[in-house]
């Protein structure tokens, strides 16, 4: 029996550029790139070294904390360079991918027939682990802790999102598998949540699930909001959760043996001529997506959506979580206060107050938004207004000043434990403050990480 | 020019000057850097605008009824038509409000600026509110120093020092206000200083008297009125309502205090839980004095406690302060409802104070802390009950 979660608040920023469904896979790119820089508070120890040759799913560096978890190369090929930062610190791993791509050994398992340990053993050593994150702190899941729930969100609803009853059109075997891995690392339920406008036999087929629908505007398909309806998170309790792009992978690599860590993404935004789903192996250099498909000479390439992707330059790669590629203008430029500035008439600014005539505008209309703060940095003035686009029992300007008092009491109290940055997103779009407000999440979420857990 | 004012450049410590008039001009080219990489169109510039546009009807209001009133103790007559001789009230009106305006934020802004530079920042918006707000509380007749010395009072103590705007306790204008109220007396409150030129007029036996101040009468031996009926034969409801009464500058119009209200609600920046529950307890204690009855003050009825004095203007531009009011949404209700209640129970209960709104909000703005506390408690007991049931 599936349940309905309507989520009242929030916002569906409407913004121009959302992709075709046509889909081009392309070839393997020269070089990818695996970052150790793409999972939070990875302490990284390599086990390549420049020259090396790796086939598909050989480790490429492993987590000093947790000797277990392992990170593979997605592409057969050689270790082209390493790139460090200050103090050494390992910024990217490049490899020159090569012409025939060979798989490391391994074969196709009957999920069902493993026990619960020896399929955490499989997935941490051929690379699967580094899918599956945990609330609370949102980083790679502890392998140790026992999850009271695992959740999989089935549609993503933030700006320009791509719509996974496309991407995963046909993959239904991969997914029943994938799902069969999640209930056997749970004594908990696992949770599917589906789109409640958009519920197709795709996800409603699936088998050994729970699934919930959601409705609602963006942050319905969070899975920090679905957890929260559903089965919130308490002091000293985890919980699990995995894209289901990712967890399709995982779900082929059962079936076949072969690790193809290859995703469907969306390139979109108001700056890509054509924005349309390409098909491409995680770590993919974007220069090739990109190319020729760039409208303005002055954007900013984001990989991930709008309110939370990573900023890139266009011969950067693709991030390890990443499902999307946004292009949007740069907005460094003066804007006069009275024609496009602060005291301007305002209807080419999207806005979640009524001081734009946005609310006046019909629905369909789409915005061109660009990188501009739209103003300076100041106080909490305004009250109310996180407020509504925050659907948690939660308060959330408490929550954010008593992280940036480094509070911990405080964040403890308010909830921090259900919360990861990418929930106050929006809280950060629609503020006056300007403040980072994920940032601030973020620190706090390290300041507890290391004092609590 | 920007090269000029940067870090290390000759002109360095005037650079909050210099940033203030240019993000006064012109949006600045700041873009994101981390988290979200697109933000809203708001910014505090916008938000305290609508504010200041939202108080225009109370100030044209407030100018034209000043003049009247300057007018009416020049020529020492009460009963003077209200509408006649329109520009020339508006001009005389001018006269005495805008060197009111002139000063607060000549002051005001001053010290902003001052503390700017020292702090390295720009000119943070709130006193372009506060700075609008000042002039509105004052009467009519208050000396432009006073004006002065209360703005300078209200930045320094009831806001710099907390760390400028956002961090202040309780509301700035009111601050300025209740210096003066306290440190002046005889300058705030009284039959004299609510009309312009009251003291200097040379018509025997005039008395430039408020509602409240007449109203407060009947709670002596002396009242003005030998009944409720003088009183509101001599104020009426609508009159009242639309704001023809001698007062502060801009506080007597309920109406234009409505339209702004309006303004503030469409735009958002105004909370409506704490406007509604301001009126709904001011209305409440009215009528629980009904009740009560035995006195003519008490006997007035409720209605006219929301049209007299500053209880509009205080509900709608003073109680929704967002910095210094409560900030949970259910604090807010309770906030403005015991602010109505408190404000009435002042204004009648305690004679020495003709009018209770001013510190009615004062006093809730100390409160709502404690408020917030509670109901934010509420939330932390129900996730602590969470596990507890888990």
């Amino acid at each position: 029996m599936s349940r309905l979660v309507s989520i009242h608040k929030g916002l569906d920023i409407r913004l121009q550029g959302l992709a075709e469904k046509q889909l081009k896979i392309l070839p393997n790119s020269r070089i990818i790139c695996i970052s150790p820089l793409d999972f939070h508070g990875l302490n990284p120890k390599l086990l390549v070294k420049e020259g090396d040759s790796v086939k598909i799913g050989d480790p490429l560096f492993f987590d000093k904390t947790n000797e277990a978890l392992q990170f593979v190369t997605p592409a057969s090929g050689t270790v082209k360079s390493i790139i460090r930062g200050e103090k050494r610190k390992i910024l990217q791993v490049l490899i020159e991918t090569s012409e025939n791509q060979e798989y490391k050994n391994g074969s196709a398992e009957d999920v069902s027939k493993l026990s619960s340990e020896e399929l955490k053993t499989k997935m941490l050593a051929c690379g699967l682990w580094p899918f599956i994150k945990q609330r609370p702190i949102d980083v790679i899941a502890d392998q140790n802790q026992e999850p009271k729930a695992i959740f999989v969100s089935a549609f993503d609803s933030s700006p320009l999102a791509p719509d996974y009853n496309f991407i995963l059109e046909g993959r239904e075997e991969d997914l029943q598998t994938g799902f069969n891995a999640l209930c056997k690392l749970t004594k908990g339920k696992v949770h599917l949540n589906i789109d409640a406008k958009n519920d197709s036999a795709l996800f409603s087929n699936i088998k050994g699930v729970e699934i919930n629908k959601f409705a609602g505007k963006h942050p319905a398909g969070n899975v920090g909001t679905q957890i929260h309806h559903i089965d919130p998170i308490n002091k000293g309790e985890y919980i699990w959760t995995i894209n289901i792009q990712d967890l399709v992978i995982i779900g082929n690599y059962f079936n076949t043996g072969k690790l193809n860590a290859r995703r469907t993404i969306a390139l979109s935004g108001s700056e890509v001529s054509e924005p349309q789903y390409y098909n491409v192996l995680i770590g993919t250099n974007l220069d090739g997506i990109l190319k020729g498909k760039v409208k303005g000479n002055h954007v900013r390439f984001i990989s991930g959506n709008v309110l939370t992707g990573d900023q890139k330059q266009q011969n950067d790669y693709l991030g390890y979580y990443h499902n999307q590629i946004t292009v949007i203008p740069e907005g460094d430029n003066y804007k006069f206060f009275l024609t496009k500035g602060w005291l301007g008439l305002g209807f080419d600014k999207f806005s979640n107050s009524r001081l734009f005539p946005t609310f006046l505008l019909p629905k369909s209309k789409q915005f061109v938004l660009d990188t501009n703060t739209n103003g300076e940095e100041r106080a909490f003035v305004v009250t109310g207004e996180l407020e509504r686009v925050f659907p948690f029992d939660i308060f959330p300007m408490q929550l954010v000043k008593a992280a940036m008092t480094k509070d911990i009491d405080g964040m403890e109290n308010l909830g921090i434990y259900e919360v990861a940055p990418e929930d106050f997103a929006l809280c950060e779009y629609v503020c006056t403050t300007k403040i980072n407000i994920q940032d601030e999440i973020r620190k706090g979420l390290d300041i507890v990480a290391e004092e609590c857990l | 020019m920007e090269p000029n004012f940067v870090k290390g450049a000759k002109y360095e410590k005037w650079n909050p000057l210099f940033e203030t008039i240019a993000t006064f001009a012109f949006t600045p080219k700041l873009v994101t850097t981390k988290g979200a990489h697109i933000r809203d169109g708001v910014d505090l510039k916008r938000t305290m605008m609508m504010v200041i546009i939202a108080l225009i009807p109370c100030l044209l209001f407030g100018i034209y009824n000043t003049g009247h009133w300057q007018m009416v103790a020049e020529l020492g007559n009460r009963n003077l038509p209200f509408w006649e001789n329109g520009l020339n009230k508006f001009w005389n009106g001018s006269l005495i409000v805008l060197p009111l305006i002139v000063v607060s934020y000549g002051v005001g802004l001053g010290i902003e600026f001052i503390f700017g530079m020292l702090r390295g920042h720009s000119l943070h918006e709130g006193f372009l509110v506060s700075g609008m707000l000042i002039p509105l509380t004052m009467p009519a007749d208050v000396p432009l120093w006073m004006v002065g010395v209360a703005t300078a009072f209200a930045v320094i103590i009831g806001k710099e020092i907390f760390g400028g705007t956002g961090m202040n306790i309780i509301n700035v204008a009111l601050t300025a206000r209740a210096f003066l109220f306290f440190a002046y007396p005889t300058s705030m409150s009284g039959d004299k200083v609510w009309m312009a030129g009251t003291e200097t007029t040379k018509v025997d036996g005039f008395t430039g008297s408020t509602a409240l101040g007449d109203l407060a009468t009947f709670m002596s031996d002396k009242p003005v009125f030998q009944n409720l009926n003088g009183f509101t034969s001599e104020y009426t409801l609508s009159e009242s309502f639309i704001g023809m009464i001698p007062g502060s500058v801009g506080e007597t119009s309920t109406l234009a205090c409505l339209i702004g209200a309006g303004i503030l609600l469409i735009t958002g920046v105004g909370s409506l839980r704490i406007m509604a529950s301001f009126f709904v307890g001011g209305l409440a204690m009215g009528l629980l004095l009904n009740l009560m009855g035995g006195n003519p003050y008490f006997e007035l009825p409720a209605v006219y406690h929301l049209v007299i004095g500053s209880f509009a203007f205080g509900a709608i531009f003073m109680a929704t302060d967002p910095v210094s009011a409560a900030q949970t949404a259910k604090g807010k209700l309770v906030y403005g409802f015991l602010g109505g209640l408190l404000a009435i129970l002042i204004r009648v209960l305690n004679p020495a104070y003709p009018e209770g709104v001013m510190l009615a909000i004062l006093f809730m703005n100390i409160s709502a802390p404690i408020i917030d506390y509670y109901v934010i408690q509420g939330n932390i007991n129900r996730r602590l009950k969470r596990i507890k049931t888990a």
